[in-house]
């Protein structure tokens, strides 16, 4: 790792984020910064916080209180071409085929080069030329091709939630490589999963959510001292 | 960095895509509509005297239950697997996915008018005394009104469990000054008096709607 890798300003900085829907907090206060060119495992059981987090870090949920720095900006809207998100929903509409549908997104990015979508498709391991609607794919198909309408806009911060859920083992080792040669190309990659197991050996820390709160941040899978 | 014209050209695209392919809203709004004629028609037997003066509040009121109809769908493609947070994840702005939504759907509601004057002229059997012309810029304006202001609310109710309910609720009594301007205008047309006032109206109401919707339309989107 260079020095200047090292002294490069965190790609993430939360301070103090508090996210209540009614009078449920589901982020209590959560402070952390995270370095570029990383790939981060979030973890933690249903209802720690995990999806809430990665929303508001996507600009869809809006904080209560505290602050939330992307790529230098408070704003979301200044870098969201920077920032690819997938949902545990697909993101794409059943009627239009997958390539439709990226070909759809890239317009919303300013991307008129339709060798963009058929890029990010062959990228996910899918076949570009595919023309039955995304409706009719299996569950795994659905998910990478939803990972590809994230990498479409070649984001240097990559959000993910659920990515490998539904997912066979074998297009699951896919996506993880996939993901391991996009955060070696400099990307910043976030990985909300319950399982952290394909992530062993790939991401470079695995955070720790509890009740709404970071309770550590370890480079294994050892839970840190205090977890459920 | 992408042109809001551009980006609304291409989600105004993609609707009329999906739309080709399903026929959700156009079929829903043509039956609909189509039971309204047939049975105001067994409802009423008006001479064409008495067709002329009713024909307006009759075609338009069928409309409006007809547009609701597909204004409920507008939104129904885009909370499906979450689609709506592709798009507000992106750097596209609020309004042009607002101007493409009212866009359509004032293509799919002319569309039905278009299939379904014929019909109500046969059944009431109309003849207009007025400048046929001007029901052309009637219907352009109040079909405006109706859209543009069904568009923004149906994003209102996006978020509340009953919004096949709400819609209504929350159109029809904003839509009553645009109504009363679309009926009044028809039936002057069509009796052979002056609509000028009527359609000075509309114009008004649609400018004033228009700009109010896309002044609040990014607040409302991004509503939690």
């Amino acid at each position: 790792m260079t020095d200047a890798h090292i002294q490069s300003p965190p790609v993430v900085v939360v301070s103090n984020l508090i996210k209540q829907f009614g009078r449920f907090a589901a982020l209590r206060g959560v402070t952390a910064e995270f370095s570029s060119g990383k790939l981060y495992g979030i973890l933690g059981d249903n209802g720690a916080g995990k999806t809430t987090l990665l929303r508001t870090l996507a600009g869809l949920n809006r904080p209560t209180s505290g602050q939330v720095t992307i790529l230098g900006a408070q704003k979301f809207h200044d870098v969201c071409h920077q920032v690819g998100y997938m949902a545990h929903p697909s993101l794409l509409y059943d009627e239009m085929s997958g390539r439709e549908n990226l070909e759809y997104f890239a317009q919303l990015y300013g991307l008129a080069d339709g060798s963009r979508c058929v890029e990010a498709i062959r990228a996910v391991g899918l076949d570009p030329d595919l023309t039955r609607p995304v409706g009719q794919y299996s569950q795994g198909m659905r998910q990478r091709m939803s990972l590809a309408r994230a990498l479409l806009n070649d984001p240097k911060l990559l959000l993910l939630d659920e990515p490998f859920s539904n997912v066979d083992i074998h297009s699951a080792t896919d996506m993880v490589l996939l993901l391991s040669h996009t955060r070696d190309a400099g990307k910043t990659i976030f990985v909300v999963t319950h399982q952290a197991a394909l992530l062993e050996g790939a991401a470079d820390e695995f955070v720790w959510m509890q009740d709404g709160l970071i309770i550590g941040r370890t480079r294994d899978l050892k839970p840190p001292e205090g977890a459920n | 960095m992408p042109t809001p014209t551009g980006i609304t050209r291409a989600t105004l695209r993609k609707d009329l895509r999906l739309e080709w392919r399903s026929k959700d809203a156009v079929n829903s709004m043509l039956f609909f509509s189509l039971l309204v004629v047939v049975v105001f028609s067994f409802s009423f037997d008006p001479n064409a005297e008495e067709s002329r003066r009713i024909a307006g509040g009759l075609i338009w009121v069928a409309f409006l239950f007809a547009a609701v109809v597909a204004l409920n769908q507008t939104w129904a493609r885009e909370i499906r697997n979450q689609v709506l947070d592709a798009y507000r994840v992106s750097p596209a702005p609020a309004n042009s996915l607002f101007l493409a939504k009212a866009i359509g759907n004032f293509i799919f509601v002319s569309v039905l008018e278009a299939l379904m004057t014929p019909l109500f002229i046969i059944f009431y059997q109309l003849r207009a005394l007025g400048p046929t012309w001007q029901l052309l810029i009637v219907a352009a304006l109040g079909t405006w009104a109706l859209v543009v202001n069904g568009t923004f609310f149906a994003t209102m109710s996006l978020r509340t469990r009953s919004r096949e309910i709400m819609l209504p609720l929350l159109l029809f009594p904003i839509s009553i000054p645009a109504l009363l301007g679309m009926v009044q205008a028809t039936t002057a047309i069509l009796i052979g008096e002056g609509a000028r006032v009527w359609i000075a109206l509309l114009l008004s109401y649609d400018l004033v709607f228009t700009t109010a919707c896309l002044v609040l339309f990014e607040t409302v989107l991004n509503a939690e």
